[in-house]
């Protein structure tokens, strides 16, 4: 890639840091959570976004960017009061800037009516609130008050100097630094005329000495004379370095090649116990060539007392240098965070994947041998075993990110739709530092975004609507996230009017959704919101889109191998909770076989096993069956003849029943042959190589190499129960 | 190097031929990604007859087609003597089962006939020209259509 097209992308990944800071300061600062560090962190993140957008010239950002900083630059220095109102067009403004951002991404464009009215509404706010008597926007940052506390301040050209952590670079008023009793090595370096009569300059060589390791270097200026009986051709200045570096005598010597002859060199070895070797008060710089590595400046002045804050910043850059010269020693280890491609990761949970198969398939070929299983060979494999386990787990560790990177574009959603809708909302978020497999992570928007929208648009009354019926003028929604036995789960809770069930009921049979004189519970009834092509709202409206909405969530979920349901309360609002696994790689299965075939019964799906006693299977109608479970009856599924394995139902009493929850909460039996035990499988997708597959999530390999199919539990029974569920009913009432 | 060479090489087709039935065809070489043994496949439900299921693949799931059947010919019974060709078509890996590989064939482009009009619907979909070499015919498998349409089946 070209370096500048690297930085760039460094850049843009920097902004969505930023502006997601920006938001969330914002938010905090809207809900009165916020401190003056808030309003700091929140102009940091417009100001760093301006300083890269200069950079890269891009006009429209810097535009407004600067604008929005001058604003939070008001409010930084209290001449602008942190109100609702003014925090309202700032988050408004942050929209905008994440648009701005974008489009400066992907080569876009911004609504401009947009960007001028809130870029206008900003200057409104810099003027009308300024304590000082109208200061023009610009020079209210030209002047940048200095704020309470030491945060750097901006140069002219906008940069903000980084504070880089220096804790492990020692320091000179430090004598503990360097650890006691180290052999280093102390390199007088004097150079004769000669040396710079043939051109060579002593910077170049102590450069190259620093990069032999962490390299101090003092000169001795105690023969410069005075300027008037200076000779321009004599050499007057000496080098002392102290190298702490592994390389030999020889390597050292090897720098000075080129100039033995022109200059005074003594290499020795020396202890150094505590203190520093640099405790002498530090000599002067030579002026003319400050080089750029391992060399502590000093205060021109000589005087020690002054050497230490500049020696720091100084020293710091030694530790970047001497790691990018191959010879580092941990230095770079401050860094608690490293970026990685995704791809690389990705690549190592597929081969960790192909590792746990491998592992599984030398066990199966081992026991085949009739290995027995105290044998050393039996126990290395189990130590094997728990190795593979451990390492999986380490890797999908590696890829579990928190949510917060999808929570955090719900806040500016929300208020789009509300002002859309002409609500007001308030969104409450939770758990957001709950972590999960991104690619869990990538899939979950969709739905939320959706269900979001459904409950602004959908869920909450009219302001109005609200007031009349004694609630707050203000909607709530919450948003949360939160571990659940192996699993994920999000609620989408609003407190709106809830479903009304009698409305949904009319329209599902005024569309032929279900037939009119079915006795339905409530919980079936708001379930019927999930049935493809069912919308209540009689305006279509652009926010839900025209009645695609809770059936595209559900089908979405249940891709990932996750449920949807919903809980309702008519007056009080409703609440969507969705359960998703943490991860897309493995699943717990239940191993089956079905004519002949083994397929995998997802765990989470199974209730019970049972096996059926005569009599129990009765038969409905020519081709259905029903199975007696504790009274009830439950559609019984042959898995063999559902998957067109065979043709011909199996003796349900020689088999095993599966007894599964689908997604309504409804439940269904699973008719299988035998089942064979449980265990952990990779999924593998059919879509990659093939496509999808009806009655089918994915497929595994198993521990023989064979391919073995994972069963979509809900696919299978889906189409199956609402064919029974009629006839069902019927039997119950015999 | 005469005019001729350079148009050969611009022109230059590798192809791999193998045999169903008694009649030989071919596929582009740069498709082919390895060939190997039949192994015993997991079918799929509800899928064509000429899908015969998925295999293995150093960890991914490959699924395999009956070319024969896929042509038109019987449903292939495959023992230890057919080979599986992996080729990758658009994005996707996918094994073909046919009855023996026989050799790699280097040919011009110009030197590929066009179908002629007799043939069948499912062959003219499939072979996209044929090829004579020392008097044998071999017929030249465009792979685009191989598998089954998804879009089609999803309209049905």
């Amino acid at each position: 890639m070209d370096p500048m097209d690297a930085i760039k992308v460094t850049f843009f990944q920097e902004c969505d840091e930023q502006l997601g800071e920006l938001e969330a300061g914002l938010m905090a600062l809207e809900e009165g959570t916020g401190d003056r560090e808030t309003v700091n962190a929140v102009f940091r993140a417009v100001h760093s976004v301006k300083g890269g957008a200069g950079a890269f010239g891009f006009e429209d950002l810097v535009k407004f960017s600067h604008t929005f900083e001058t604003v939070l630059d008001l409010m930084r220095s209290d001449k602008l009061a942190i109100e609702p109102d003014v925090l309202h067009v700032m988050l408004r403004a942050s929209d905008v800037l994440a648009d701005l951002v974008h489009a400066a991404r992907d080569g876009g464009t911004v609504d401009q009516d947009r960007c001028a009215a809130l870029m206008e509404e900003l200057e409104h706010l810099a003027l009308g609130d300024s304590a000082a008597p109208a200061p023009a926007p610009v020079a209210a940052v030209t002047s940048a008050p200095a704020s309470p506390d030491a945060e750097p301040e901006p140069d002219e050209w906008g940069f903000v100097p980084l504070r880089i952590s220096i804790d492990d670079v020692p320091l000179l008023d430090e004598p503990a630094a360097p650890a006691s009793d180290e052999e280093i090595w102390k390199v007088t370096f004097t150079p004769r005329p000669a040396l710079y009569a043939k051109g060579s300059d002593a910077t170049i060589l102590l450069r190259e000495l620093a990069i032999l390791g962490e390299c101090d270097v003092a000169v001795d200026d105690s023969l410069v004379p005075s300027l008037d009986a200076m000779d321009v051709n004599a050499s007057y200045l000496s080098w002392t370095c102290f190298l702490n570096s592994d390389k030999d005598e020889a390597a050292i010597r090897e720098i000075f090649e080129f100039v033995e002859g022109d200059c005074d060199l003594i290499v020795e070895r020396i202890v150094v116990s505590t203190p520093a070797p640099i405790t002498a008060p530090m000599p002067v710089i030579e002026p003319i060539a400050p080089p750029p590595v391992a060399i502590v400046a000093p205060a021109p002045t000589a005087k020690p007392t002054a050497a230490p804050p500049r020696a720091a910043p100084a020293a710091s850059k030694a530790a970047p240098a001497a790691a990018a010269s191959g010879d580092g020693e941990g230095k770079a280890a401050a860094n608690a965070t490293i970026r990685v491609d995704l791809e690389r990761v990705d690549r190592l949970i597929d081969l960790v994947g192909e590792l746990v198969i491998n592992q599984a398939m030398l066990a199966q070929r081992v026991a085949e041998t009739g290995v027995v299983r105290s044998s050393n060979v039996a126990m290395g494999l189990d130590e094997l075993e728990q190795l593979t386990r451990e390492l999986q787990d380490s890797v999908m560790a590696i890829r579990a990110q928190p949510v917060k990177s999808v929570f955090q574009r719900m806040p500016r959603l929300v208020r789009e739709i509300a002002t859309a809708t002409n609500k007001q909302v308030r969104l409450v978020m939770d758990g957001e530092g709950t972590e999960v497999d991104k690619t869990v992570i990538e899939r979950l928007s969709d739905p939320i975004t959706h269900m979001l929208r459904n409950a602004v648009d959908h869920g909450l009354e009219t302001t109005q609507e609200r007031i009349d019926a004694g609630k707050a003028a203000e909607g709530t929604i919450r948003l949360a996230a939160l571990h659940r036995s192996g699993r994920i789960v999000i609620e989408v809770s609003d407190d709106g009017r809830g479903i009304n069930r009698e409305r949904v009921k009319a329209k599902a049979i005024e569309k032929g959704l279900i037939a009119a004189d079915l006795n339905m519970t409530d919980e079936e009834i708001d379930n019927i919101i999930f049935l493809p092509g069912f919308s209540t709202a009689s305006a279509i409206s652009d926010i839900s889109g025209r009645g695609v909405g809770m059936d595209v969530v559900k089908r979405s979920i249940q891709a990932l191998g996750g449920r949807i349901s919903i809980n309702s309360n008519p007056g009080k609002g409703s609440t969507f909770t969705l359960s998703l696994p943490l991860t897309l790689a493995v699943l717990d299965g239940m191993v089956v076989s079905a004519a002949e075939q083994t397929l995998i019964a997802p765990l989470t799906t199974i209730i019970e096993t049972l096996q059926p006693k005569p009599g129990e299977v009765r038969r409905l109608g020519p081709n259905r069956t029903v199975i007696a479970v504790r009274d009830a009856f439950v559609p019984l599924v042959d898995v063999g003849v559902a998957l067109g394995f065979r043709k011909e139902s199996a003796q349900p009493d020689s088999g095993v029943v599966l007894l599964v929850e689908s997604e309504g909460g409804g439940r269904a039996a699973l008719l299988v042959d035998d089942i064979q035990g449980q265990r952990q499988v990779v999924i593998k997708s059919l879509e990659a190589n093939y496509q999808r597959v009806e009655g089918v999530a994915a497929a595994t390999i198993l521990g023989d190499g064979r391919v073995a199919l994972i069963l979509d539990v809900d696919g299978l029974i889906a189409q199956r129960v609402s064919e029974t569920r009629a006839e069902t009913q019927l039997a119950k009432a015999g | 190097m005469t005019n001729d060479d350079i148009e050969f090489a611009q022109n230059r087709l590798e192809l791999i031929s193998f045999r169903i039935g008694e009649q030989e065809y071919c596929v582009d070489i740069m498709a082919v990604r390895e060939i190997r043994g039949w192994a015993a496949a997991t079918p799929l439900p509800q899928s064509p007859p000429y899908v015969r299921g998925v295999i293995n693949l150093r960890g991914a799931v490959l699924p395999i087609i009956d070319l024969a059947n896929r042509l038109g010919f019987g449903v292939t019974e495959p023992d230890a003597r057919h080979v599986i060709i992996v080729v990758r078509i658009g994005g996707r890996v996918v094994g073909l089962l046919v009855d023996a590989v026989s050799e790699i064939l280097t040919t011009t482009a110009d030197a590929i006939q066009p179908t002629p009009d007799v043939a069948c619907d499912a062959v003219k979909r499939f072979v996209k020209g044929i090829l004579a070499v020392e008097g044998r015919m071999i017929s030249w498998i465009v792979l685009d259509q191989i598998l089954p349409d998804q879009s089609l089946e999803e309209a049905a």
